[in-house]
């Protein structure tokens, strides 16, 4: 018996007006898994994604995570279902500090959003700090996150996202405005929550280091559709993608990519 | 806070306008507390205004009151709304010291000070505000109102008309308290003149914004076909009402009577369009030929360089009547000026004055005729003073009223 | 019986009379329509909500009054009226550039709300600056050259200026179409009113974008204003009576769409001129029921447009970080109690009076700083929550009779009732849309209070509210205020600090990351509602109780402006704000109104003064001066 896969998205469409940004996309990501979205610009990564995570609705197609229906439920119900996400344009509360963007989701997870009463400040502080140190910020947990650089909110958003004690993981772009260092440590972290955590991770990526260093598996989507899907390797090698997507020096990239992890 | 009490202090020296060079003796002067929307109805309260410091200084350049002490009025803006009022009302009592209050305009502003004057068993003598609410279902003990209100003044309008029998009327009326109950006045003084009148058409705009829609309303109006109008509109509503009505031809054969339209306040902006012939209230000042409100009127000329309102007179007249009052009652104490003030006969610019203590309501009456224009501006003619007596409300509704 | 009624009506209306209504309708829609316009624009290219929009139609009509006399004592003819129309709107355009320039260009960088309240402290002067300069009285312009009659229609006299203004509509509709599609500056509203972001990457110049809005705006508002002239006469009450049409227009039509405003003007002027015949007193209603349902059926107005799902990161304009209340904020709060504990003795019965409005003031400020500063939710219509607060204690105690106890517990429960009630429609829209809807119903709630008179008593409203004989003494009653209101205050407050607190305030900064972490910011912005509601509403409970008489002028546009202006000019990113500006408010307003006739302005002037010279408010301002002094001090 093959084991149930944790998503499974099946034929989702989405039209804006006249353009069809997603085409009858399915795939599926597995437990442990580090599944890549890749395309250009407007290739529709990013619609697929709020599909998935509820922030748009599709006109057609299905979800299901873990074995529940999710097609068209709002992200907070999505959320509680058990997916964490991240933004393309990281959405934190910038009113706070980073381990209060972190409380609050904690506080959320434990349905204690709608208490009046108890002080805020110091509840569940210890766990959103713990979170903090796992993705490396415990030493700016009480800056306002205003303050932090682009890449280090977007760990906060992974922080976040990791609050739900999430067992999908949804990221839009999560190395944005990183440096090159710094994205490999993200991604390795990444991929080591997927172990350790048994999380299925779903990302888009723009580097092609992260996404051949680090992909389980790689979905290619042009102009809403998916137009390959594999290995690493398979779609490194698949001409159409070598055509109409990486293009020459993508294709090195790629390649020198996976050398060094093949040598990692 | 003493700073801020001097600077109250010297902004009421300033609006005291205690000109006159006689000299009182030691004796404190007796303060009454005015309070009116100076601001936002300046058109009426200005002229109040000026029309009360002109009988003031009359009155002190005279000796003052009680034997030689001066009159002073505080005088203080409402606010114009009742929530500023009552707190003005409160500063003038607790802080000035004022023996009584005197004005407003506004129906709900005098309302809420006559209320406030019942808590603080305070004489107020309301001067302008028309709800009969003042006098009849919200009336108390302490509050007295000198101008005739919206049933006397619709009664004087229906006592006009009555004799030409006009049967389907219309009602044209401000969408607040002053235009309902005038509106309702009529209703039932029409049926009781004249028994087969029907009201075949009622249109209620919100105030001062006749305009927006004035086409539409003179349609539904002239589309039941009345054969008399009774207009309530006034102030900014009022012009547009006379300007649109006649390039409509609302008024073409009709019978057109309205409330106030004579006053000088709301007939100086009509011009060369005021109409002809409307049956009207009015203050037809400059055709007054008693000698008291001639030598008034050349006063106030001379003093302001303006011609007078009937709030000018009203003003003038109701500072008299506070210096006779306080004199009658021998001293500024709310208990004398109260038991002095029922049932007080006065002599007024206006004629003798009673202050009927069933209602607290004075018999000040007013002046009904018809609407013209004289070298292109709006005037009374045919007019005639009716004694506000013999159209107050009857005893016998005083006593439902107060029953209830 | 409802339905037999108008069918009576229907049935008796005329062909005739169907025609001249439409007339009528179309007349009052090219009115409206001119006048909203302006409005619409200037919302799309600034975002801002034009208070003084009203008074620059107020002013082309007086500058119309002024001009066209001499005008046409040149020539009696239909263009030298043509011109003194185009001199009019020409001169408050030119007064719209100084609005720009010398005001609302200081404030660009502060919150958008600050420019709010600049051009309501501007609403104030001009309504006083037009008494003193052209006197209280209206001023009945001159009619039209050529234009005075009237034509007959299918058998009704129509006249002919309102051919002339029917035709104007569709002329300066096609006009702005025409710079918007064709010029450069036209071109550049357009992308403005879409997407401000992509502009201002553009590298557009902002500010002369901004000057050549608030031109056309205001001459479109002075055009509006100068068509009037031969209609109704120039009154220094023009202004507010023509605002709230213009925002109704605005928005049902959808903000910064000027088709949209077209299309609502031309609704609502057949609306009302086939409302008032079947309801003759629904104009003071009817235009906000309509705006209320389209508000409900379609969020962004009839042909506005949603942002576009917005991930921008914006500051947001309210409450910065909330840290834990420290110990000498403790203390601080205690020395203030204990002054407020010992003031009464003080102070004259007058002052002690003041402290009590103050106080009310206070709480209901502070209920809106709940809202607008923690929940992002700006409300135009506050005082129709205070007001309810204060109907249902004067209704329970003389309707009812009950005491004033009981009167007083009613009135934060009838103003949570209706604010969870209004709340469910209110609180799923967002931004500018969520205050207009705020202020359709609480114009709703007014026109309900005026005109239910059986219960209400109509504008003349209910006197002889005073308080039970234990509280009547002002001192018994000024603790009883200060202890509700403190307690009010201290509970919101903990709720501020609390998780419920921390979540609104979190799907104020980003409702799709609140979203995305299990949050519904629908019932959290719901329950905020609630909340803010009840304080409100016991605000107006004690203020009913504190003035004896109750009038719908507490659920009035004014009173809710004034919480607004309390609120931003205390600041609104600090908890504090409301609290400093209420006092302030309130202060200024008690010292301005003895000293002149023109307290309006007096107040108007210091409310812009306090906003250029403390654009984060007087606690913002203040503590920026305490820490440079306190720097200043320890380099000394």
């Amino acid at each position: 018996m093959i084991a149930r896969p944790l998503l499974s998205v099946d034929r989702l469409t989405k039209a804006f007006g006249g353009v069809v940004a997603a085409r009858d996309v399915s795939f599926e990501v597995g437990r442990g898994e580090l599944v890549a979205l890749i395309g250009p610009n407007g290739a529709g990564k990013s619609t697929t994604f709020n599909m998935v995570g509820g922030q748009l609705e599709p006109d057609r197609g299905s979800v299901m995570l873990d074995g529940t229906a999710i097609t068209g439920l709002a992200p907070r119900a999505i959320w509680r279902l058990g997916a964490g996400r991240t933004f393309q344009i990281a959405q934190t509360f910038v009113s706070m500090t980073a381990v209060e963007n972190v409380q609050m989701a904690l506080q959320s997870a434990q349905n204690m959003s709608f208490n009046l009463w108890r002080s805020a400040h110091a509840l569940h502080r210890d766990a959103a700090i713990g979170l903090l140190r796992s993705v490396g910020l415990a030493d700016s947990a009480d800056r306002p996150v205003a303050t932090l650089a682009y890449g280090d909110i977007k760990r906060v958003e992974l922080a976040i996202a990791l609050a739900g004690a999430p067992k999908l993981l949804l990221m839009d772009e999560p190395t944005a405005g990183m440096s090159r260092g710094e994205r490999h440590d993200l991604m390795v972290l990444v991929g080591a929550l997927a172990r350790d955590l048994g999380l299925g991770v779903l990302f888009t990526e723009h580097d092609m280091d992260a996404v051949f260093g680090h992909a389980s598996r790689v979905l290619v989507l042009v102009r809403g559709e998916i137009v390959a899907r594999g290995t690493p390797a398979e779609v490194q090698a698949d001409a159409l993608v070598q055509r109409i997507y990486l293009g020459k020096s993508g294709t090195l990239a790629a390649a020198e990519a996976g050398r060094s992890r093949g040598t990692s | 806070m003493p700073t801020r009490r001097t600077l109250l202090a010297h902004a009421s020296a300033a609006l005291i306008l205690a000109s006159s060079g006689t000299a009182f003796a030691q004796q404190p002067p007796v303060k009454v507390g005015e309070l009116n929307s100076y601001g936002s109805m300046a058109a009426f309260a200005v002229p109040y205004r000026n029309g009360l410091n002109l009988a003031l200084d009359e009155i002190n350049a005279k000796g003052g009151v009680l034997g030689g002490r001066k009159l002073e009025f505080i005088i203080r803006d409402n606010g114009a709304t009742p929530g500023d009022a009552v707190g003005v009302a409160e500063e003038l009592v607790t802080r000035e010291g004022v023996s009584m209050l005197v004005g407003t305009f506004l129906s709900n502003i005098g309302l809420a000070v006559s209320d406030f004057a019942n808590q603080k068993k305070t004489l107020f003598l309301a001067s302008e505000p028309l709800t009969d609410a003042i006098t009849m279902g919200a009336g108390n003990p302490y509050t007295y109102r000198v101008r005739p209100g919206t049933f006397m003044q619709t009664r004087m309008l229906v006592d006009a008309v009555k004799a030409k029998g006009v049967k389907k009327w219309a009602i044209i009326a401000p969408n607040y308290e002053y235009g309902q109950s005038a509106a309702a006045s009529f209703k039932r003084l029409i049926k009781e003149a004249t028994p087969d009148a029907e009201i075949v058409v009622e249109q209620y705009p919100a105030i001062g914004k006749f305009a927006a829609d004035a086409g539409a309303t003179i349609a539904a109006l002239d589309a039941a076909k009345p054969d008399g109008i009774f207009n309530v509109l006034f102030g900014a509503d009022l012009a547009p009402f006379v300007r649109e009505g006649n390039t409509r031809g609302l008024f073409k054969d009709r019978t057109v009577v309205s409330l106030l339209t004579g006053e000088p306040e709301y007939m100086l902006p009509l011009k060369d369009e005021t109409p002809e012939n409307w049956i009207i209230t009015g203050y037809p000042w400059e055709q007054i030929a008693d000698p008291a409100h001639k030598a008034f009127v050349d006063a106030y000329r001379a003093k302001f360089n303006d011609t007078p309102r009937l709030g000018s007179m009203l003003g003038y007249l109701v500072v008299y009547m506070v210096r006779d009052l306080i004199n009658k009652a021998g001293a500024p104490e709310t208990d004398k000026l109260i038991a002095a003030l029922g049932d007080m006969k006065f002599e007024t610019i206006a004629g003798p004055v009673t202050m009927r203590g069933l209602d607290r309501q004075s018999s000040l009456g007013g002046w009904v005729g018809l609407s013209t224009q004289k070298n292109g501006q709006g005037a009374m003619k045919d007019w005639k003073f009716i004694d506000g007596a013999t159209v107050m409300f009857t005893e016998a509704d005083v006593k439902a009223a107060q029953k209830k | 019986m409802a339905r037999a009624i108008c069918w009576s009506v229907w049935s008796s209306m005329s062909f005739s009379f169907v025609i001249a209504q439409i007339l009528n309708g179309l007349a009052s829609a090219s009115s409206l329509f001119i006048v909203a316009s302006g409005l619409t624009i200037v919302f799309g290219v600034t975002r801002i909500v034009n208070f003084a929009h009203g008074s620059l139609y107020m002013l082309g009509a007086y500058f119309a009054v002024t001009l066209m006399t001499p005008l046409l004592d040149v020539s009696r003819s239909f263009p030298m009226f043509v011109l003194g129309l185009i001199c009019a709107a020409l001169l408050t355009g030119v007064l719209g550039i100084a609005l720009e320039v010398l005001l609302l260009r200081r404030v660009y960088k502060s919150p958008e709300l600050l420019q709010l309240l600049i051009t309501f402290g501007l609403v104030l002067v001009i309504q006083d600056l037009v008494i003193r300069i052209w006197g209280p009285l209206e001023i009945l312009g001159p009619r039209a050259p050529g234009l005075r009659g009237a034509v007959s229609i299918a058998g009704v006299q129509v006249p002919s200026y309102d051919l002339f203004l029917i035709a104007m509509g569709p002329l300066v509709f096609g006009l702005i179409w025409l710079v918007l599609a064709r010029t450069r500056f036209g071109i550049l509203v357009r992308a403005a009113t879409q997407d401000r972001e992509m502009v201002a990457a553009l590298g557009v110049n902002q500010s002369i974008l901004f000057t050549g809005a608030l031109f056309l705006g205001a001459a479109l508002a002075g055009l509006g204003g100068a068509l009037q002239i031969p209609r109704a006469a120039a009154s220094p009450q023009m202004d507010i009576a023509v605002l709230t049409d213009a925002f109704v227009v605005t928005v049902i039509g959808g903000m910064g769409s000027v088709p949209g405003a077209a299309l609502a003007a031309l609704i609502i002027g057949q609306l009302n001129a086939f409302g008032i015949v079947v309801f003759p007193k629904s104009t003071l209603v009817l235009v906000f029921l309509l705006m209320a349902a389209v508000l409900i059926v379609r969020p962004y107005g009839l042909l506005g447009r949603a942002e576009p799902l917005s991930l921008r990161v914006v500051t947001p304009e309210g409450f910065t970080a909330i840290a834990p209340t420290s110990a000498p904020t403790w203390r601080w709060c205690g020395v203030l109690i204990a002054a407020l504990t010992i003031l009464p003795w003080a102070v004259d019965a007058y002052a002690q009076k003041i402290a009590i409005e103050i106080l009310i003031f206070a709480l209901a400020a502070f209920a809106l700083a709940f809202l607008i500063g923690n929940g992002g939710l700006v409300s135009f219509g506050h005082a129709a929550y205070f007001g309810i607060g204060a109907y249902a204690a004067g209704l329970a105690v003389k309707k009812l009779g009950f005491g004033m106890e009981t009167a007083l517990l009613l009135a934060p429960l009838a103003g949570a009732g209706a604010a969870a009630l209004f709340g469910v429609f209110i609180v799923r829209l967002s931004g500018i849309y969520l205050a207009m809807l705020t202020l359709a119903v609480a114009q709703i709630v007014y026109a309900v209070a005026v005109q239910w008179v059986e219960l209400t008593g109509g504008d003349n409203g209910i006197v002889g509210v005073w308080p039970a004989r234990w509280a009547s003494s002002r001192i018994t009653y000024y603790y009883l205020t200060l202890v509700l209101c403190s307690a009010g205050i201290f509970l919101l407050h903990r709720v501020l600090h609390a998780p419920f607190g921390y979540a609104l305030r979190g799907a104020r900064d980003s409702a799709v990351r609140a979203d995305a972490i299990g949050l519904d910011v629908v019932k959290l912005r719901w329950l905020a509602f609630t909340l803010a509601g009840a304080a409100t509403g016991l605000a107006g409970g004690l203020y009913a109780f504190s003035k004896g008489s109750i009038d719908p002028t507490l659920l009035a546009i004014p009173q809710s402006v004034d919480f607004l202006a309390m609120l931003l000019m205390g600041g609104i990113q600090h908890i504090a704000g409301a609290l400093v500006g209420s006092t302030a408010l309130h202060t200024l307003k008690v010292i301005a109104l003895p000293l002149t006739d023109m307290w309006r302005m007096l107040l108007g002037v210091m409310i812009i003064a306090i906003v250029l010279l403390t654009p984060q408010g007087l606690v913002g301002g203040g503590l920026r001066l305490f820490r440079r002094s306190t720097r200043g001090g320890a380099s000394a």
